[in-house]
C-alpha cells in the first residue's frame, strides 16, 4: 500500500456508511426495547420490579460508556460470557441510551391522564389492548422529539464500537489514516459525512413526529414544539 | 366607525375640571391583526384627563390588544397612537410625522402604567423589592427613600405585613395588589388594566377590586380598564365601551350602554354576562 | 466473589495508578469545563447579537459540532491539527476537544434558560421603563441563571463520565490507565470493573449533590 492515495481508499471509508447506519438501527431498537421496560418497571407497583429498574437506570447512566462497552468487550470473556463484537457494541450503547430515554418513555406514559387508563380499566379491556390500544397512542406524540434527539445522539455514540474492531466509519478512517500517513482529508471527510447523516435522520425523525401527530389528530398541540419567548428586540439595544 | 369622546356632561361633577385637558390617550385609526386575523379594526378612542373608560366584550374581541397597543407593547400595522400628546411611534419632525423606534416609545411609556391579568411580578425578588425595583432603577431614588415610598404603596393596597414575602408565598390576590402597588410607584398618568381579576380564585376578585375601587375614587389619573365585571364597570366608569370583533360598537355612560343597550350585540353580551 | 477471576491483591496494587489517572480526569474536566462555559458564553451572545455574518455561522458550527462525534472531533484535532503546524501535548488537545464539544452544548443551555423566561417578565420590566442593563442583571440573569447552573452541573458530570474518550488519544486518564494495565498485565478484570466503579461513585455522588443542591435553589423559595 506505500503508492496508495486518498481515492484509493474513497470506497473503503464509504463501506462504512452502511455498518454505522446499521449499528445505529439495531442499537436504536435495543434502546427502545430496554426503555420501555426499564420505564414500566420504574412505574411498576411491584418493588421487585422498581428496584431491579432502577439499579439499571443508574448503572448506566452512572458510569462512562466507553467503560461499560471495554468491560463487555474485555471484561465478560473472564466470566465465560463470550460476545462477540457486534453484539457488545449493540448491547452496551442500546442499554446506556435506554437507560437515558426510559425517562421519556416514563414521562410520555405519566402524561396520559388518569382518567383515560380509569376509563380503559372500568370497559374491561384486557391489559396489553389497554397499553397498545389506549396509552401508547397517546403517550407517543410526546415521545417523537426527544425520539429524533436519540437517533442522533446514537449516530453519533456509534463512533465508540470502532475501539471494539466493529468497521464502521470511524474504524475505517482510522485505518485509511494510519495506512495513507496523512489524516486531514480523511477525518475531514468523516466528519462531514457524520454530520450529513445526522441532518438525514433528524429530518427523518422530522417526517415520523408529522405522521405521528396527523395520526394522532389534533390530539397532540404538546408535540408542536415549547412556544419559547425568544429574547425581546428591544432588550438587544444599548447596553446588552 | 368614529368614537368620539363626549361624556363631559355625564361625567361626575369633581372630576369635569381635569376634562378641559387635551386626552391623554389617543388612538387613531389603529388597525392590528395577527396574521390573517384582523383583531382590531381602525379604532379611534380618546381617553380624558382623569377619566375612568371600561371596556367590556367577548373574548377575542380585541380589548386586551387595546390596551397592549396604549402602552406599546404591541406595534400597530396602521394609525397613530399618542400618550400624554406625545406620539408613541411616530416623531413629530419638520417636516411631518416619521415613524420611531423602540428607543422613542421606552421615553413615551414612562407616562403610563399597566396592571397585567396575570401579575407578571418578579418571582426572585420579595414584594417589596418588586415595588422598589422601578423606584431606583428609573427615578434613581436613594435606597432609603425608595424603601419608604415602596413600604407606603403597598401599605395602600392594605399588604403591609407582607413586605418581606416573595411572590409564590402570597395569594394571587395578594400577588395582584403588589403588581397594582409597582406600576402605581412611577406615578402613571394613565393607568391600564387587563382583566385584573380574571386569574383569581372567585373569593380573591374582592380585595383586587376594592383596590382599584379605592384607586378609582381618590385618583385624578386615567384609567382604561377591560373587565367582564359588570357591576365593577357601571360602578367606576365615566364611559364604557363595548367592543366586539375589533370595534368598538357601542358606547356611552354606563347607564346608557349596561342599563339600556341599544346594539343587539350588547344586548346579547351582557346577556350571556349576566345570566352566569 | 470467585478469586480465580477477581485478586483483591491485584486491584489493591493498581489502585495508585488508577488514582493518578483520576486525577488527570478531573483536571481534563475542570479546564474542558471552564473552556466550554466561556466559549458557550461567547457562542451565545454572537447568536443574541444577531450579526449579519457571524451569527449564522456561529449558528452553523454549534449545529455542526453537534452532529458530529466527540470521537471523531479528538481523532480531528489530534492527528490534523500537527499537520497544520499546531502541535499540542495530547492532553492539552484532549481538553479543548471536550471545551469545544461541550461549549455547543452550554450554548444551548445558556439560550433555553434565557428563553425560558415567561414572556411577562419582559413585558413586565418594558413597561416599567427599567434600563435594559438592568433588565438583564437585575430580571433576566437572576432567574436565567438558577435554570441555567444545574444543567451546566449535569453536564460537568457528563464531561467527566465523556472524559474517558482522551483515553484514545494517548491521554493517561482513568480508562487509559486501566487499559494500559490491562494490556500490561493481561488482567482486564480488576482494572476495568475499578475504572467503571470510580466513574460511577464520582458521577453518582455528585449528580446526588448537584440534585439536592437544585432542590434547595429553585427559583422563587
Amino acid at each position: 500500500m506505500t503508492s496508495s492515495t486518498f481515492w484509493d481508499f474513497l470506497p473503503f471509508i464509504l463501506m462504512g456508511i452502511p455498518v454505522t447506519l446499521e449499528v445505529t438501527a439495531m442499537a436504536m431498537a435495543v434502546t427502545i426495547a430496554v426503555s420501555v421496560i426499564l420505564a414500566l418497571g420504574r412505574n411498576s407497583e411491584l418493588a421487585i420490579l422498581r428496584w431491579p429498574a432502577g439499579f439499571v437506570i443508574e448503572l448506566f447512566r452512572g458510569s462512562s460508556s466507553l467503560v461499560q462497552l471495554f468491560w463487555a468487550f474485555y471484561v465478560l470473556p473472564f466470566f465465560g460470557i463470550h460476545l462477540p463484537a457486534l453484539a457488545a457494541g449493540v448491547l452496551v450503547l442500546g442499554l446506556n441510551e435506554g437507560s437515558y430515554f426510559s425517562e421519556v418513555v416514563r414521562s410520555g406514559l405519566n402524561a396520559v391522564p388518569t382518567g383515560q387508563r380509569e376509563a380503559a380499566l372500568t370497559l374491561g379491556l384486557s391489559p396489553a389492548y389497554r397499553f397498545f390500544r389506549i396509552i401508547l397512542p397517546q403517550a407517543l406524540p410526546i415521545m417523537i422529539p426527544p425520539f429524533g434527539n436519540a437517533l442522533v445522539t446514537m449516530l453519533k455514540f456509534t463512533s465508540l464500537v470502532s475501539l471494539v474492531t466493529i468497521q464502521d466509519l470511524s474504524f475505517r478512517a482510522n485505518l485509511a489514516a494510519a495506512s495513507l500517513g496523512q489524516s486531514g482529508a480523511v477525518y475531514g471527510l468523516i466528519i462531514v459525512i457524520y454530520f450529513a447523516l445526522a441532518l438525514l435522520l433528524a429530518g427523518a425523525a422530522r417526517l415520523l413526529e408529522q405522521w405521528v401527530n396527523r395520526r394522532a389528530g389534533r390530539l397532540a398541540p404538546a408535540t408542536s414544539g415549547r412556544s419559547r419567548s425568544t429574547v425581546p428586540e428591544w432588550a438587544l439595544g444599548g447596553a446588552g | 366607525m368614529r368614537s368620539v369622546a363626549e361624556p363631559i356632561a355625564l361625567a361626575p361633577a369633581h372630576r369635569a375640571s381635569s376634562l378641559a385637558a387635551p386626552a391623554l390617550v389617543s388612538m387613531r385609526g389603529v388597525r392590528k391583526s395577527y396574521g390573517d386575523r384582523l383583531i382590531v379594526d381602525s379604532i379611534d378612542l380618546d381617553v380624558a384627563a382623569g377619566e375612568k373608560v371600561a371596556l367590556i366584550g367577548p373574548s377575542g374581541s380585541g380589548k386586551t390588544t387595546i390596551l397592549r397597543l396604549a402602552i406599546g407593547l404591541v406595534k400597530p400595522d396602521a394609525g397613530t397612537i399618542r400618550i400624554a400628546g406625545d406620539y408613541l411611534w411616530h416623531e413629530e419632525g419638520p417636516g411631518g410625522l416619521r415613524p420611531a423606534g423602540e428607543r422613542h416609545a421606552r421615553k413615551v411609556r414612562r407616562s403610563i402604567g399597566i396592571v397585567f391579568q396575570q401579575f407578571n411580578l418578579f418571582p426572585h425578588m420579595t414584594a417589596l423589592e418588586n415595588v422598589r425595583e422601578p423606584l431606583v432603577h428609573v427615578l434613581g431614588l436613594p435606597r432609603k427613600e425608595s424603601d419608604a415610598r415602596a413600604t407606603e404603596l403597598l401599605c395602600d393596597v392594605g399588604l403591609k405585613d407582607h413586605l418581606s414575602k416573595r411572590p409564590a408565598q402570597l395569594s394571587g390576590g395578594q400577588q395582584q395588589r403588589v403588581a397594582i402597588a409597582r406600576s402605581l410607584a412611577l406615578q402613571p398618568k394613565v393607568m391600564l388594566f387587563d382583566e385584573v381579576t380574571s386569574a383569581l380564585d372567585p373569593e380573591l376578585v374582592g380585595e383586587v377590586l376594592r383596590v382599584v375601587r379605592k384607586l378609582a375614587q381618590a385618583s385624578d389619573m386615567s384609567m382604561l380598564i377591560v373587565t367582564h365585571e359588570i357591576g365593577f364597570a357601571a360602578d367606576i366608569a365615566d364611559r364604557v365601551l363595548m367592543f366586539d370583533a375589533g370595534r368598538i360598537v357601542e358606547e356611552g355612560t354606563p347607564r346608557q350602554v349596561l342599563k339600556n343597550p341599544s346594539n343587539p350585540r350588547t344586548q346579547q353580551f351582557l346577556r350571556a354576562v349576566l345570566e352566569r | 466473589m470467585n478469586s480465580a477471576i477477581w485478586d483483591w491483591g491485584y486491584a489493591w496494587s493498581i489502585l495508585p495508578d488508577l488514582l493518578d489517572g483520576v486525577k488527570l480526569t478531573i483536571v481534563a474536566t475542570f479546564f474542558g469545563s471552564l473552556i466550554s462555559f466561556g466559549l458557550g458564553l461567547v457562542w451565545t451572545l454572537v447568536r443574541l447579537a444577531r450579526i449579519p455574518v457571524a451569527t449564522p455561522a456561529v449558528e452553523f458550527f454549534v449545529q455542526f459540532v453537534r452532529g458530529t462525534p466527540l470521537l471523531v472531533q479528538l481523532y480531528f484535532l489530534f492527528f490534523v491539527f500537527p499537520n497544520w503546524g499546531l502541535s499540542l501535548p495530547p492532553m492539552t488537545t484532549g481538553v479543548l476537544g471536550l471545551g469545544i464539544f461541550y461549549s455547543a452544548y452550554a450554548a444551548e443551555i445558556y439560550r433555553a434558560g434565557i428563553e425560558d423566561l415567561p414572556l411577562g417578565q419582559w413585558e413586565a420590566a418594558l413597561v416599567l421603563s427599567l434600563p435594559i442593563r438592568r433588565v438583564w442583571f437585575g430580571i433576566v440573569l437572576p432567574q436565567s441563571i438558577r435554570k441555567i447552573l444545574p444543567v451546566l452541573g449535569n453536564q460537568v458530570i457528563g464531561m467527566f463520565k465523556e472524559s474517558a474518550l482522551l483515553s484514545t488519544i494517548t491521554v493517561m486518564e482513568l480508562l487509559g490507565q486501566a487499559k494500559a494495565l490491562g494490556s500490561l498485565d493481561f488482567r482486564y478484570v480488576e482494572p476495568l470493573t475499578l475504572a467503571g466503579a470510580i466513574y460511577f461513585v464520582v458521577s453518582y455522588v455528585s449528580a446526588r449533590t448537584l440534585r439536592s443542591w437544585e432542590g434547595n435553589h429553585a427559583v422563587g423559595s
